[in-house]
């Protein structure tokens, strides 16, 4: 399950990887792209803001701040305190990060939804009372992995792929456990 | 010696999944690797590869790529770090938008990205736009009003809560080791510690993961320290690939000191800094080789950040400033003072952290973390939504404190009086008295600068991952802003005095607070970590300027003086010292007298030292002798009566071979004499078939005599990096040292607890 996991989490890095850098590669959007002027109040002019889609050249008060809401001698006063700033983004990197990210969140709460609620339910009512006599270190641990140790001892007999992989799974399950032991339990590393 | 190199990898997907023999070679998790042993099996490695190289083209290809593979593994390094990095960001951006409100048009913007393409920006309400609603107008359709501020700050909280929530969850569920900053661990991995799992696949993805969740709910924390632990954990991902660094724990170390300078170049947006920072802070060894491995990672890492351009403008962090305004001489004195308040900060800070770290790990508080996680983000929202300086994320904080007051600004920080006659241009505005706006924000800041020095305290170290560069940087920046909107406003209203006559004339631009909040999260991040070269470089790569080398370096060196007058440990150190690793710290200075025989074992009284002899032991003598003990090796002497030296044999080593032995080699029964020697002893006849195992045998075990003095021997565990020193006198051996009996010693000598470490 190491495995696999890691390969799932190497898939969707490269995923995000790929279609970052080949969206970044687009013709850009030609919403993403703009000007961004701020005047401040000026005589008995309010404050504006003007938004415009130009080049980055072409980014100045005389280009951007149409109409011009002062007359003609006073335009120089006026743009000396405007201030402009081009700005680009990506729309289309922002949309794809933001639904990742969410669809791995959701995964990984389905998972562990999985892991700690369902499985238990799916063990016990697959294999019976036989399961409930548990060894003296299981007894009060509540913990998600606690059939491991049992699932891994049955499960090294057979060899195809699905037990293969199940067995995968329980040495990680393990290895979580111990991991979670050290850590919450006895406070060994990470105080 | 033995060449683990040999095992080739089967090529089968299955055996993937199997359980990776542990073959001779491998160490065991928290133990110490052998520094010496793994530069030998490099060097073997190498001259084998050359040698063969010279047979024919495909070999001479072969050899070029292993030499290529160093600068691979670093490129794919900054690679994922840079794309993890903007994906973070851009997650954090939306998610932290997402306690506040929703955008209609496309829930996946951010407050500032859904309201980018409208028009009704107005210059007074520059946030406000139709599209982006907040959670109270989407649900009543009210947005002024009392039960619009009682329902937004109580979906405030429980955005908050369930963020929070979730990622204690996952923590626990699927990798316990993502909580926490990472560094002391990161700290005690790169001195030759072994931690299984702590690099892992799935840490790395759960540390990911939830990181985005903790810092958009608005914890105290940041994600400095956490992105260096992802960084690494991307080196070892990347190392593993390899089999230069993946069977050699030595060259692995390499890689992770460049894969933590590219974690601190994307977090920061400094290449430079994080190079640094990975030298002073976290390396233990670090060859100039790796120096410049580590620039090429950095600078990878932040190009890749720089294209995905998380903050829409080119720039990597969110709180780059460019301004250049001058600053003055007689300015070096409240930097100083402010030097001074980040020395006392860190101190504070580090005690009273450490001391409620150590209550969690003993008391029964840590039998909660998930109770204690909500329990304090749930006093972190509520007390946090009134102020709205603690509303909002700490690095917007930062930045709106850092910047200069222009015109243009129309935040309360920026409210002084203007002239209506003024005709300046906009970056000259020249000093003017505090509008009614400061005088609410500083009080405000006030506040918030108290809850945050306290809420900080018990959040780092909690079983999420935190980390605490923003959130001293906020507490620096906000005393710092204080202080010069102080200075500032002491310059306009008595500039005739006689320190602000010579510069400061009336109608000039002559303080600038936002410097004065850069110089005070300087301060105070120096304090905490104590860090010297690396912040400045780092601060000033933040800022774009190199006018502002001087007052940064007064504050970070003011700051360090103050801090070691009261306690010599940086905040990672004393992690480490909490957690009682085996770490041997290279700064530590010891100034003792003592000698090798006061520290070694067995001391007077014990029992004797357990040693193996060269042929006259059984396998089952062997074997009890293991049994009985918990040594990590033990010495091979000629005899029991002539106890001179001839190697050192590791446990690990001996039970492995005498497992093979006695599966595979015919004839090894219990009786059989174990021998260390190129030819078997001189036996009886039908005796058993004897066990050789010269193999596993060190011939150079390190000694020293019992008149060595512990300076000398302290000197010699830290730069070949050893696990354990035999003591001999005339050639006869007496005892040994580990690295666990010299960290005691040190500890001992300080007047700390010497039963503290706990680790080999």
């Amino acid at each position: 399950m190491a495995a696999r996991g890691g390969a799932w989490a190497g898939l969707c890095s490269l995923l995000a990887l790929a279609a970052l850098a080949g969206l970044g590669a687009e013709a850009k959007n030609s919403e993403d792209v703009r000007c961004k002027c701020i005047c401040p109040p000026y005589k008995d002019h309010s404050g504006h803001i003007y938004n415009k889609n130009v080049s980055q050249k072409d980014c100045d008060c005389l280009h951007v701040v149409e109409p011009m809401p002062v007359p003609g001698p006073d335009v120089e006063a006026y743009c000396l305190r405007c201030e402009c700033k081009y700005e680009e983004r990506s729309s289309v990197t922002i949309k794809v990060t933001i639904i990742i990210y969410l669809s791995i969140l959701g995964l990984l709460l389905l998972y562990m939804v999985y892991l700690t609620l369902v499985e238990p339910i799916l063990k016990r009512r697959l294999f019976g009372h036989s399961q409930l006599i548990q060894s003296d270190e299981d007894i009060g641990d509540h913990q998600p992995f606690a059939n491991a140790h049992d699932v891994l001892a049955r499960s090294r007999s057979r060899a195809n792929v699905l037990n293969k992989v199940e067995y995968a799974q329980q040495r990680w399950k393990l290895q979580v456990q111990e991991q979670r032991k050290s850590v919450f339990d006895r406070h060994v590393v990470l105080s | 010696m033995i060449n683990a190199g040999d095992m080739n990898g089967s090529g089968n997907l299955m055996d993937f999944l199997d359980e990776p023999f542990p073959d001779v070679g491998t160490y065991e998790d928290f133990h110490t690797i052998d520094w010496l042993r793994e530069k030998s099996r490099d060097t073997d490695r190498h001259r084998k590869i050359t040698s063969k190289s010279k047979e024919s083209i495909w070999e001479f290809i072969k050899s070029l790529l292993d030499a290529w593979s160093g600068w691979v593994v670093m490129l794919l390094i900054g690679l994922l770090a840079g794309t993890l990095a903007g994906v973070i960001d851009l997650a954090v951006d939306w998610m932290t938008d997402l306690k506040e409100g929703v955008c209609l048009s496309a829930f996946w913007y951010s407050h500032e990205q859904c309201c980018w393409t409208s028009n009704e920006t107005t210059f007074d309400d520059r946030d406000k736009c139709p599209q982006w609603q907040k959670w109270s107008e989407l649900l009543v359709s009210q947005s002024e009003g009392a039960s619009a501020y009682i329902l937004n700050y109580f979906l405030y909280i429980m955005w908050a809560l369930c963020f929070a929530f979730l990622a204690v969850s996952l923590v626990r569920v699927f990798a316990p080791y993502a909580c926490g900053s990472g560094i002391p661990e990161i700290k005690t991995i790169l001195s030759g510690f072994i931690i299984r799992g702590y690099l892992g696949k799935w840490t790395l993805l759960i540390k990911t993961v939830t990181l985005v969740l903790v810092v958009s709910s608005g914890l105290s924390l940041g994600k400095e320290g956490p992105l260096v632990h992802v960084a690494c954990c991307c080196g070892n991902f990347f190392s593993s690939l390899f089999s230069k660094y993946s069977k050699n724990e030595g060259k692995r170390r390499e890689v992770l000191s460049a894969a933590a300078a590219a974690g601190v170049s994307v977090a920061f947006g400094a290449p430079i800094g994080g190079v640094l920072f990975s030298l002073e802070e976290v390396s233990y060894y670090f060859p100039l080789k790796t120096l410049w491995r580590s620039f090429f990672a950095a600078l990878v890492a932040a190009f890749t950040l720089r294209s995905i351009n998380p903050f829409g403008n080119s720039r990597l962090v969110l709180f780059y400033v460019e301004y250049h305004t001058p600053w003055y001489m007689a300015e070096l004195f409240p930097f100083i003072l402010l030097g001074v308040f980040g020395g006392l900060w860190g101190t504070l800070f580090i005690r009273c952290n450490i001391a409620w770290c150590r209550r969690r790990k003993t008391t029964r508080l840590g039998k909660y973390p998930v109770l204690e996680v909500i329990v304090i983000t749930a006093i972190t929202a509520i007390i946090a939504y009134p102020n709205p300086y603690t509303r909002r994320s700490t690095s917007e904080l930062i930045s709106e404190l850092f910047n200069d007051c222009g015109a243009l600004e129309s935040s309360q920080l920026c409210d002084y009086i203007n002239d209506p006659n003024m005709t300046r241009p906009v970056d000259d505005i020249p000093d003017r008295p505090a509008g009614p706006g400061v005088y609410t924000a500083m009080w405000q800041l006030a506040l918030a600068l108290v809850f945050k020095i306290v809420i900080t305290i018990f959040t780092f170290g909690m079983k999420i991952p935190s980390g605490l560069f923003i959130p001293s940087m906020a507490v620096g920046a906000m005393a710092g802003r204080m202080v010069g909107i102080g200075v500032e406003q002491l310059a306009y209203h008595h500039h005739d005095w006689i320190i602000f006559r010579n510069w400061c004339r009336p109608g000039a631009d002559c303080v600038t607070p936002g410097l004065y909040a850069m110089v005070g999260a300087a301060a105070c991040l120096g304090g905490v970590t104590r860090m010297t070269v690396s912040l400045v470089v780092i601060m000033f790569e933040l800022t774009g300027g190199l006018e502002y080398i001087v007052p940064l370096m007064a504050a970070a060196v003011t700051s360090k003086w103050v801090a070691d007058a009261f306690g010599k440990e940086g905040i990672y150190e004393a992690h480490i010292h909490l957690n009682g690793y085996p770490f041997l710290d290279v700064k530590d200075e010891f100034t003792h007298r003592t000698l090798a025989t006061d520290v070694m074992r067995p001391r007077r009284g014990e029992a004797p030292l357990s040693v193996l002899t060269q042929d006259s032991m059984t396998v089952e003598d062997v074997e009890t002798l293991i049994k009985e003990t918990d040594y990590n090796g033990f010495p091979v002497v000629v005899s029991k009566d002539s106890e001179r030296l001839i190697g050192f044999a590791q446990r690990r080593e001996l039970i492995l071979a005498i497992k093979n032995a006695r599966q595979r080699q015919d004839g090894v029964v219990s009786n059989s004499i174990v021998y260390f020697t190129e030819e078997p002893p001189e036996l009886p006849p039908n005796s058993p078939h004897p066990l050789k195992l010269r193999r596993i045998l060190n011939l150079s075990p390190f000694t020293v005599t019992d008149h060595t003095p512990m300076e000398t021997v302290v000197d010699i565990f830290r730069k070949l990096g050893l696990r354990q020193c035999l003591v001999t006198r005339s050639g006869r051996l007496l005892g040994i040292i580990t690295k666990k009996d010299v960290l005691r010693h040190m500890a001992q000598m300080a007047n700390q607890d010497p039963e503290s470490i706990m680790f080999n």
